[in-house]
């Protein structure tokens, strides 16, 4: 199954089981843009799928209002960059309802952003901003990176009962994987995809795939990789990474958004308080994306780039 | 649901602002008047105290916080809106949501909501509507369908436009409305709202109250076109305006526009203009503005016109004067167990974030 099809798999099973779920966003009733929502305007109407008109901040805005009156809107916002008109109303409503009004409310919405860059999209549409979310109280931050996983943390993260700001990469719609549609994936808990005894590396979304490369490599090199795929950004599993920490002595954290104040340096900074382990980042330098191959290929990460940082941590 | 934006004439009368008498309206009886007035009343009373126990609450305007202050920190007074919030608001019922503004203490009273338990909450006790964590800006009572204040402008009108389209989407009958000031006018989420409310056709009453002040600046000064109503119609949303200074006139119209969205026409706007006695926060003096504009809007004080209404239809000075003096004492009596009222405990800071990932998250 794709990551695309594991997606809409999820959401048609939770729609199912529950009539209060909706979705709501542009393009939703043909499917979305990336084909995440194939075949569920026929299934369950325009009642339920419901296609908006280009009103970002009035999506997540109405979005907010049917939460509170007792339905659990999945919200589409396209790509994340397009969020960006929307940020009153999730970082202000969505988020602080619940503490602001003291507990009165909840917010059961899950706030679809696909996330990262899109090959020759350019700087408006190739942003990686799950650590801007992970910094607001309120919120869950999640990450999926494999079909299975974006499977069963949508279902989750319409479980959980709170606002969640839900990142899909948007280059990895059409990766194929195994879905067991009977496992259950806790917000929270991170993937442990490969032991290692020299080094722990910390991922998520698609920088994961690019991460089991690298470990690989660095197999090859007689290097062995700790690899965790954190896919919860918040409340992130720190018991795992530092406990992983405590095995190595080295942490590295790669990811695709920008190396400055990503959510990276939360990780190091804690590791480094917590246990001393060796930190390190690896993350897109701070520039803007740019369309050209050349330029564009500067803000990506890569095997490459993991396995060179990983080689001067452990130098 | 049926998608149909459909375009309609404003409503509003000939000289551009209807009033009441005539015209075919309803007519409010005594009982009617009795309870508007009422209403109008605690708002007044409300507002006037908590402006008192306000003083040096806030640094703002050039005055500093004293600390000393019961009501502290921004606190928005509606003083000379309340035919707005009372006349609409008498149309509700307790399933009707409701989303507010910043200045929105009379909305929520009129909405039903409990008078004792918003003073606390302005008093930032544990006992008022949000325990503390909201203050004026964040008054609240989801149990009569008062579903926030905002601190933001504008930011209350889809929340409420997703009650209603929740509303149609669960087949359920209540109705949303949604207080917004001039100044919301040239905020998106406002444009954005009124078109999908009428693309979705949604039982949703759009109310500007217009108090003329978009904070400290003249919001005439700052608006293109035809204001409120003349932009819900552009979106298909048919409009009335209303002197927002004449509660018998604003319910009336409001009576009308509700009754057509429970009727399954869609959306609808009431243009309610008014006056902000008041600053924009209580301890601005709104010294930029013309003195004889006030004077000429204190001339028409609504609560004043109310009295003269409730006089012509029979009722005796004496049963008047008592409405206003037993919302005194009401408000008196709120403001003794508000200064009572136990704190928050600390531990409260922390509880009612979220389920999944909450904790301080600190060494």
């Amino acid at each position: 199954m794709t990551y695309a099809g594991a997606a809409t798999a999820g959401l048609a099973r939770a729609m199912e089981e529950d009539p209060s779920v909706i979705a709501l966003g542009e393009d939703v009733g043909r499917g979305g843009i990336f084909g995440q929502y194939r075949g569920l305007a026929e299934r369950f109407g325009e009642r339920r799928i419901i296609d908006t008109p280009i009103s970002e901040a009035t999506i997540v805005g109405t979005a907010v209002g049917m939460a509170l009156t007792g339905l659990k809107p999945v919200v589409e916002m396209r790509v994340i960059d397009f969020a960006m008109c929307a940020m009153d109303e999730i970082i202000n409503q969505a988020a602080k309802n619940r503490f602001m009004f003291g507990g009165q409310g909840r917010v059961p919405a899950v706030i679809r952003m696909p996330n990262g860059i899109w090959t020759a999209s350019a700087a408006q549409h190739s942003q990686s901003l799950e650590a801007w979310f992970a910094h607001v109280p309120g919120l869950v931050v999640l990450a999926p990176a494999t079909p299975q996983d974006n499977y069963s943390m949508l279902r989750a993260a319409l479980a959980c009962g709170d606002p969640v700001a839900y990142f899909e990469h948007k280059e990895l719609w059409t990766f194929e994987g195994e879905v067991d549609t009977g496992v259950e994936v806790p917000i929270g808990k991170a993937r442990h995809l490969r032991e290692g005894k020299d080094l722990t590396l910390v991922s998520w979304s698609k920088a994961v795939h690019w991460s089991a490369e690298a470990a690989e490599t660095l197999a090859g090199e007689g290097i062995g990789v700790d690899l965790i795929d954190l896919r919860t950004i918040w409340p992130w599993d720190r018991d795992a990474v530092l406990e992983s920490a405590a095995r190595t002595g080295r942490v590295l954290i790669a990811h695709e958004a920008i190396q400055v104040a990503g959510f990276g340096a939360e990780i190091a900074a804690t590791v480094a308080e917590q246990g001393g382990a060796r930190v390190a980042r690896c993350g897109g330098p701070r520039i803007p994306v740019g369309y050209s191959p050349g330029l564009e290929v500067q803000a990506r990460l890569a095997p490459g780039r993991i396995v060179e940082a990983a080689r001067r941590l452990l130098g | 649901m049926q998608k149909v934006a459909s375009g309609q004439e404003n409503e509003e009368g000939r000289d551009g602002t209807a009033s009441a008498g005539g015209d075919g309206l309803a007519q409010p009886g005594p009982e009617v008047l009795r309870a508007l007035y009422r209403t109008m009343c605690r708002i007044r009373a409300f507002e006037d105290a908590a402006e008192e126990a306000s003083r040096g609450g806030v640094a703002a305007f050039g005055q500093a916080a004293g600390g000393q202050a019961s009501v502290r920190g921004p606190l928005h007074l509606s003083t000379g809106q309340e035919a707005v919030a009372t006349g609409v608001c008498a149309h509700l019922e307790a399933a009707d949501w409701l989303t507010s503004t910043h200045r929105g203490h009379g909305h929520t009273l009129a909405k039903g909501a409990n008078l004792e338990r918003m003073m606390h909450e302005l008093f930032g006790k544990a006992t008022g509507f949000c325990g503390g964590k909201g203050g004026s800006m964040h008054i609240a009572d989801f149990s009569v369908g008062m579903l926030g204040a905002n601190g933001v402008v504008g930011a209350g009108i889809p929340i409420a436009v997703g009650a209603a389209h929740s509303m149609a989407i669960q087949g359920r009958d209540a109705i949303a409305v949604t207080f917004f000031g001039d100044g919301a006018l040239n905020r998106g989420p406002l444009a954005e709202s009124l078109n999908w409310a009428a693309a979705f056709r949604l039982p949703v009453l759009f109310v500007c109250e217009d108090n003329q002040w978009s904070a400290t600046t003249k919001t005439a000064t700052m608006s293109a076109g035809g204001g409120a109503a003349a932009r819900a119609v552009g979106y298909g949303v048919p409009a009335m305006s209303v002197d927002g200074m004449d509660v018998v006139a604003v319910w009336q119209r409001a009576g009308a526009l509700i009754e057509r969205i429970r009727a399954g026409q869609g959306p609808q706007l009431l243009h309610a203009k008014t006056y902000r006695f008041k600053g924009h926060v209580s301890v601005d003096p709104a010294a930029y503005r013309d003195p004889a504009e006030l004077a000429a809007a204190l001339e028409g004080d609504p609560l004043a016109r109310a009295r003269g209404v409730l006089h012509r239809a029979g009722i005796a000075e004496a049963d008047i004067d008592a409405v206003m003096r037993e919302a005194r004492e009401e408000v008196a009596a709120a403001l003794v167990s508000a200064a009572a009222a136990p704190w928050p405990d600390a531990a409260v800071a922390f509880e009612d974030i979220q389920d999944t990932g909450s904790g301080r998250w600190q060494n």
